[in-house]
């Protein structure tokens, strides 16, 4: 935290996104229990927990992505604190799904080029088909996006290649790329290196402890060496609750709930 | 523990695997041969009828009367080619709408109507549809149109082309779908300028089975598009086909009928096939 700045006013200002009471449900399955969480800006916060204990369906409620299943519900608000801007909350009445999801970009557990597209319109196809057509413009986004994903170098000679030529770990760092094209303040993982080989995985690391300069990420992921290794702080999620979260080093050092330390530990799930 | 015995146990299991595998790969090899060989014995047979009447005047030239010799089937070509084209002008801008509509796996009200109504299109025999061409088209309008019979060709063609739409999308695996979604675009943008070109190749397969099925229809042309000797002589006017040339021909008692009928009939089968060989060629090429 900056010396410059009181403690309040840091806090005040360093907060990304704030969720509160959030609830999921598939049908009558109520899958996320009335979640609150708040995400600072130039951190990354881990989301873990056993598999089916909502961690995933929790990050697609913040891109409104989860309400595109049939049955499914949400209720809740999501805030996004817009710096020098006002606060809004996506899930509002008056609010359009499509463009809340631009200021919260997602990268998947499988890495998903789009088939059919170039590595540079796989980059650029959020801003060509949100209107921007000049060339210059979405030359400079594909180079800016791509050298922000770490990936310029390994493609700068292959942009009309197709996305899909690219290995596994490139073709992550395409998706990040894709993703961060359309410049989003927060950033949603959801196990981004599960389907990745161990160099693969650690390239990814690393470029997520440079992105949090830039963008909020919030990550979910099965591996709680990588939670310790990149978040600055961590939610554990049991059974559609969040049981606890705080600070990643006391987390996993001293934690506050017996179930926390008991998943931690490894003696469960 | 692995003594002898056990050593010429484990033999015997490893044996009866391999025979057990042969067996199968046989089995199986005889039944595609016999599902390939029908297709097979048609192509041989009717190259070996068809083939002796071939020439450049079977293609460029107008039928003569019956019993005279030479001529050809040039309105039936023609013919053919306009028909298609106009059951295709409607039928696969309305066929993949309707596949894309199918594909998004909505539960709504429209949509079950819409699935419902496909499925009774694609099993509805081709003749009746061109009894309800006739009813609503010829009978109106007051006579056999090129019209009326490429309407009942796209009637045909409008339920396969869906189909293929709505199983090639749905290849698709849905997180692909939600990518395009979670760049902040409305749903129609993902499926329209993101999905649709990365299976362009698929869809071109599938439009161009049904151009092939469409193509061999007789019995919904017989009282739409009829029939003509002339060539093409407007789209309000009969029109002759080369399924219908073939019927025809085929139905006359004199012999240069019936090898005309076995010609047009290799040509009918080439010229789908190499439809078929030219767009897979243009698209692999992309």
């Amino acid at each position: 935290m900056s010396v410059t700045t009181t403690a309040a006013e840091a806090a005040q200002s360093s907060k990304a996104l704030s969720v509160q009471g959030l609830n999921a449900w598939f049908g009558d399955h109520h899958v996320v229990k009335d979640v609150s969480l708040t995400a600072l800006r130039h951190e990354v916060t881990a989301l873990i927990g056993p598999s089916g204990c909502g961690k995933s369906t929790f990050l697609r409620c913040l891109n409104r992505l989860h309400e595109e299943i049939e049955g499914a519900r949400v209720r809740g608000e999501v805030w996004i604190e817009a710096q020098g801007a006002e606060r809004l909350n996506i899930y509002a009445r008056d609010a359009d799904p499509v463009r809340m999801r631009r200021r919260i970009g997602m990268v998947f557990q499988k890495p998903n080029p789009f088939p059919g597209l170039s590595i540079f319109d796989n980059v650029v196809v959020g801003l060509k088909l949100a209107g921007v057509r000049r060339r210059v413009l979405l030359e400079e986004a594909a180079e800016h996006s791509l050298k922000q994903a770490a990936l310029w170098d390994e493609v700068k000679d292959k942009l009309k290649k197709p996305g899909t030529s690219l290995s596994g770990g490139q073709q992550q760092r395409l998706c990040i790329a894709r993703a961060l094209a359309v410049r989003p303040q927060v950033l949603l993982m959801d196990e981004p290196t599960s389907a990745l080989d161990p160099i693969s995985t650690a390239r990814i690391e690393e470029l997520v402890l440079r992105l949090r300069n830039e963008v909020t990420v919030l990550i979910v992921t099965h591996n709680m060496q990588q939670a310790a290794r990149i978040s600055n702080q961590t939610a554990f999620f049991l059974m559609g609750e969040l049981v606890e979260a705080g600070p990643t080093s006391r987390i996993f050092t001293k934690p506050q709930d017996t179930r926390t330390e008991e998943y931690i530990t490894g003696r469960f799930g | 523990m692995r003594g002898e015995a056990g050593l010429r146990a484990m033999q015997a299991r490893d044996w009866r695997r391999r025979w057990h595998n042969r067996a199968a790969t046989s089995i199986l090899s005889i039944m595609a041969v016999m599902a390939i060989a029908p297709l097979f014995f048609i192509f041989v047979y009717l190259f070996i009828r068809g083939a002796a009447g071939l020439s450049w005047a079977f293609f460029i030239e107008l039928p003569r009367p019956v019993g005279e010799s030479g001529g050809g089937v040039a309105n039936a070509i023609t013919g053919s080619a306009v028909l298609l084209a106009l059951a295709s002008a409607g039928g696969i801008p309305l066929g993949l709408a309707a596949g894309m509509k199918l594909s998004e796996r909505e539960r709504g009200p429209t949509s079950q109507m819409l699935r419902a109504v496909i499925d009774l299109m694609t099993s509805v025999p081709s003749i009746i549809v061109g009894l309800f061409a006739y009813a609503f088209l010829v009978v109106p309008l007051g006579g056999y149109s090129a019209w009326a019979g490429g309407a009942a060709l796209m009637i045909i063609m409008l339920p396969i082309v869906a189909r293929a739409t709505e199983e090639i999308l749905n290849l698709v695996p849905d997180h692909v779908r939600e990518a395009g979604l979670a760049l902040g675009l409305p749903r129609w943008k993902v499926t329209l300028m993101i999905i649709l070109p990365g299976v362009k190749a698929g869809l071109a397969t599938g439009v161009l089975l049904a151009g092939a099925r469409v193509a061999g229809e007789t019995a919904p042309l017989l009282f739409t598009a009829f029939s003509n000797q002339f060539g093409f002589r407007g789209l309000d006017q009969p029109i002759a086909s080369l399924p219908v040339q073939i019927f025809t021909l085929a139905s006359n008692p004199d012999e240069i009928s019936r090898q005309m009928a076995w010609t047009a009939a290799l040509s009918l089968v080439f010229l789908v096939f190499i439809v078929n060989v030219i767009t897979r060629l243009l698209l692999r090429r992309k």
